[in-house]
């Protein structure tokens, strides 16, 4: 597929300004993205998609939020200058794979106002940064203990129920030599670990570890030429979900958007997933991400995970066989990565024989950046076996 | 009791100027929308609901009820991490943002989800105070 004649510039907008000091970053971006929106005859509410580049806040998360943008699609390739040319490039790409139908590009920096170390966004903090800074969020474990309490309070779930994902992740990292915790663990011992921030305990949290991993992705005719079993990518969907305007709700996360879409394109359902790699930063954010996908209702996520439903090779939805974050990885503190690997090695019949899900054909991988606290990027992919 | 937390001075922009300089005269703003009425939350002057860029200020109530709530144990913040247990929690104002903050004014065992609370200020000493919320109940 080729991007030719797929995509169009609809609008386009220069800041008339050359020194603003009146201004932070976040509210020039919403000037110029305005600007660019009133010359192609549309609106905010029309844009599906969204561009910038690393150097505002947390990136696309914060300016999402700022701009109250309902993505399906984002993308903040860092690579300079540039980067904005990538972007056209990116969201042409985008467009023509049926993934957005309006994206918007904005760029903003005060380089001349603001002492800034030569990056484009620099030392000018966001609004979320300045009122989320003040009361002692101490790492991300508070933000997901937030989600938590709330999710307690409004389903009933309990400590009990988050320690069974613990347990089911270290019956899964006991067979994986290389897991960083590699013990198996009971409701108790979890239950017995330090509050660190109340409900979340120790072992609610995934591990710190160093490490990292990578991916090769290649077209069909490379796929075909090659000796060593491929694994093929159904369906993908994204969503950065927000604050919405101090309408923050603790309950969800962005797997209500990118589930469903990642599920319409691969054209499966919940019951046809083999396996599944959960972003497991902390219990609760498997419960609730379980949810958002659809493998159970809102809020029965404590319930579905009794009874060893997590657990391989038999469970009624194996989850993260090399142990997860929770017990095996979490290199440099983002958990994506290790995601797909594992369901990469589960679609190829690769882990251990003890884990490995029998005929393994559809795997989904989701990941959660940010923190289901405040704001995320969640991202949702479904492959399927060579063959599927 | 969480009433030794530290009062760290916020990150001053001119988009948030006005909104902290209330808060030396112990004043909790809210930034509204001209055009749809809504609240702006956090402050800014675009709204993120209707997309357009005429906003006013108005005063909040300062009363609310807490949306969600965590007792902090282990805390690496310089000044927060010698106040440990402390409560970092989401209140719901009565105008309808929920907004991060902490609780103070009673025990951390004592705060539940629901729970009626309304805005108290610490002076952070550099012109401008910390909104934080007691339990509506004391005094
Ligand atoms: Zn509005």
């Amino acid at each position: 597929m080729s991007i030719r004649g797929k995509a169009f510039i609809a609008g386009a907008y220069e800041h008339p300004r050359r020194e603003i000091p009146d201004r932070t970053n976040s509210q020039i971006h919403a000037e110029v993205a305005a600007g660019a929106l009133a010359d192609a005859g549309l609106s905010f509410s029309d844009v599906d998609a969204y561009f910038c580049d690393g150097s505002t806040g947390f990136g696309p998360m914060s300016m999402a939020e700022y701009m109250g943008l309902k993505c399906r699609h984002v993308d903040s390739t860092e690579t300079g200058g540039s980067s904005y040319v990538f972007h056209v490039g990116h969201a042409a790409e985008a467009i023509a794979a049926g993934k957005c139908q309006v994206a918007l590009i904005t760029l903003a920096g005060r380089p001349r106002s603001a002492a800034m170390g030569g990056r484009p966004g620099g030392a000018d903090p966001t609004g979320d940064m300045v009122f989320e800074g003040l009361w002692g969020m101490a790492g991300a474990v508070t933000g997901y203990a937030l989600a938590a309490s709330r999710h307690m309070y409004e389903f009933g779930t309990t400590s009990e129920q988050l320690a069974e994902v613990k347990v089911a992740a270290s019956l899964h990292a006991q067979h994986n030599p290389n897991a960083f915790l590699q013990k198996p663990t009971t409701v108790e011992e979890v239950l017995d670990s330090p509050m660190i921030s109340w409900p979340l305990r120790r072992d609610d949290c995934c591990v710190v570890t160093d490490g990292g991993g990578a991916l090769v992705v290649v077209s069909p005719e490379v796929a075909r030429d090659l000796e060593r079993t491929t694994v093929k990518i159904l369906g993908h969907g994204e969503h950065v979900k927000h604050a919405d305007n101090g309408r923050i709700d603790l309950t969800y996360t962005g797997a209500v958007v990118s589930g469903p879409i990642a599920f319409e394109e691969a054209g499966v359902t919940q019951a046809d997933i083999d396996y599944v790699s959960i972003y497991d930063s902390f219990t609760i954010t498997v419960v609730e991400t379980l949810e958002d996908l659809g493998f159970c209702e809102k809020g029965a996520g404590g319930r579905f995970v009794l009874d060893g439903t997590l657990v391989a090779p038999h469970g009624r939805l194996p989850f993260n066989t090399d142990g997860g974050g929770l017990c095996n990885n979490h290199p440099s503190n983002r958990g994506g990565m290790t995601k797909v690997i594992e369901a990469v090695r589960q679609l190829r019949g690769e882990t251990h024989p003890e884990v490995q899900v029998p005929d393994c054909e559809i795997a989904l991988a989701h990941g959660t950046g940010g923190s289901i606290g405040t704001r995320m990027g969640s991202s949702t992919v479904i492959l399927g076996r060579e063959d599927a | 009791m969480s009433h030794d937390l530290p009062t760290p001075a916020p990150r001053i922009t001119p988009e948030n100027q006005e909104f902290w300089a209330a808060t030396a005269q112990h004043k909790l703003l809210l930034m509204r929308c001209d055009n749809c009425g809504n609240p702006i939350w956090y402050p800014r002057t675009f709204c993120p609901d209707c997309g357009t860029f005429d906003t006013s200020w108005s005063e909040a109530s300062g009363r609310g009820t807490v949306y969600a709530f965590t007792i902090v144990h282990r805390s690496m913040i310089d000044g927060y991490r010698q106040a440990v247990p402390y409560v970092l929690a989401y209140v719901e104002l009565e105008e309808g943002p929920r907004i991060m903050t902490n609780i103070v004014g009673c025990e951390p065992d004592a705060v539940r989800v629901g729970m009626p609370v309304r805005v108290v200020f610490h002076d952070t000493g550099e012109d401008n105070a910390l909104y934080r919320f007691e339990p509506a109940g004391s005094q």
